[in-house]
């Protein structure tokens, strides 16, 4: 069974998910087994937050700052999207 | 067009491999030990990969662990950035190994198994035993916390127990489990009588494979590809060549693709005579069918030219007899109907016996 997540959620990569940036085509980049996926801005500014300690609604509350816009906005954004990579096996509770 | 970077580089450590499988991926000419490349020479070329924008190294084989320096290849390409991985036999990985691959930094293991039967799975991997010194290597890996892919090669002689096989992924406690149908290149094209599955025991293994991962979603990932002779549109060989993907071969020859070298007419460059960079950009063996300027017809015009890039050209060549025509696999090529009628006659006979791949010498010096 793969994990909900929620706002109290203290999502994580684990130990085979890296999250680098890549200095040579100049963007972040997430390395999976097999596979590396290009996140875009804001999923980048989400998964570099996924420490394992600043639960969900942290998370939401730090981009609602950093874009100055409400962090009711874009709560459920952050969920989807963490939802996405949970049920893939790339970020942990 | 700004020409692609590579994404990833395939580093065939040694063609030495206790294992004998009928379809192993090595070219059938297999390089000795006394012309494999040293470790600084591995080590030179990774940092070269690394500045040339490679992510991922796959450490392969043979069996990369017969190489007594395998550690401290992982060591080094984790220490410039690079995701590890490692593809293994698991034969020769004992606890203190696995412990010091784990100190390495390896990030991710791809451990082989044949079948989840133990008399078949060695039978076809020509090693007894060997079924059971893999259970004990993925345990290790497992206790160690490193990511874990199990990848069996399947064909008629064990897709009736795929769903054993997935459990077998599922106890071992695999993350992800790859359902990998034989590729009929060098070894595996000489048994593919032994080994091409028919119809009904590939639209079986599909039903199976859809339904576990229901089951399974987001306990263990499953991919499955349907086997070349039974699709419609070949597959975009290494996504396509000279794009994403490097291959470099024991002996340090840099390859577009690990077949490659079956190929005729094509020179390869060896690390250390020439930049990587260099090589990946402007050698004739990187450059001969990159991008679609080589096709002719049926893929010079296809829609799918950039979606498939025209197959396989190893492919293409062992079964047209030139390289330059579409992968026969595809329905528009003109040879389709008889390589499919050729598959299917073979598929339906009863399998003729294993042609086992060749020994290597696993230690013998130049004379």
């Amino acid at each position: 069974m793969t994990w909900r997540v929620a706002e109290t959620s203290r999502p994580r990569l684990p130990h085979h998910v890296k999250l680098r940036f890549d200095s040579v085509r100049e963007r972040w980049v997430l390395l999976v087994p097999e596979r590396v996926l290009l996140p875009n801005g804001s999923a980048a500014d989400i998964l570099r937050r996924c420490d394992g300690e600043t639960s969900v609604a942290a998370i939401a509350d730090q981009l609602a700052g950093a874009y100055s816009v409400p962090s009711s906005d874009i709560r459920s954004e952050v969920k989807e999207l963490l939802q996405g990579l949970a049920d893939k096996g790339f970020i942990e509770p | 067009m700004t020409l692609a970077r590579p994404m990833a580089l395939l580093a065939e450590l040694t063609h030495r491999c206790p294992l004998r499988c009928p379809y192993c991926s090595n070219p059938m000419n297999l390089t000795r030990k006394h012309d494999e490349l040293p470790g600084v020479a591995w080590r030179r070329l990774l940092d070269e990969a690394v500045d040339l924008g490679v992510l991922h190294v796959h450490f392969s084989g043979g069996e990369p662990a017969a190489r007594a320096d395998l550690e401290e290849l992982v060591a080094h390409a984790a220490d410039i950035g690079l995701y590890t991985n490692l593809i293994t036999s698991g034969i020769g990985l004992g606890e203190s190994r696995v412990a010091r691959l784990g100190s390495a930094g390896l990030d991710h293991v791809q451990l082989s198994f044949q079948d989840a039967e133990l008399r078949n799975a060695d039978r076809i991997a020509g090693l007894e035993g060997c079924f059971v010194r893999k259970l004990r290597v993925a345990e290790r890996f497992r206790q160690l916390g490193v990511a874990l892919t199990v990848n069996v090669v399947v064909h008629r002689q064990n897709l009736a127990h795929l769903e054993d096989i997935i459990e077998l992924a599922l106890n071992l406690g695999a993350d992800r489990l790859e359902v990998a149908h034989a590729q009929y290149h060098g070894w595996a094209l000489e048994n593919r009588a032994a080994l091409m599955p028919n119809a009904d025991q590939l639209a079986s293994a599909v039903d199976i494979v859809a339904m576990a991962r229901v089951r399974l979603k987001g306990k263990m990932e499953i991919d499955h590809v349907v086997p070349d002779y039974h699709a419609e549109r070949p597959k975009p060989c290494m996504g396509g060549w000279g794009r994403r993907f490097i291959a470099v071969t024991p002996a340090g020859k840099v390859l577009p693709c690990h077949a490659a070298e079956s190929l005729p007419g094509l020179q390869f460059e060896t690390i250390g005579h020439r930049p990587l960079a260099d090589i990946w950009r402007n050698s004739d063996a990187f450059q001969r069918f990159r991008g679609t300027a080589w096709m002719r017809t049926p893929c010079r015009g296809c829609a799918n030219r950039k979606v498939d890039w025209g197959g396989c050209r190893c492919q293409a060549f062992a079964l047209t007899g030139n390289a330059n025509n579409a992968d026969p696999v595809c329905s528009l090529s003109p040879y389709n109907a008889e390589i499919r009628a050729r598959a299917d006659c073979e598929s339906k006979a009863p399998p003729p016996a294993f042609r086992y791949r060749r020994e290597v010498f696993m230690a013998r010096k130049p004379d």
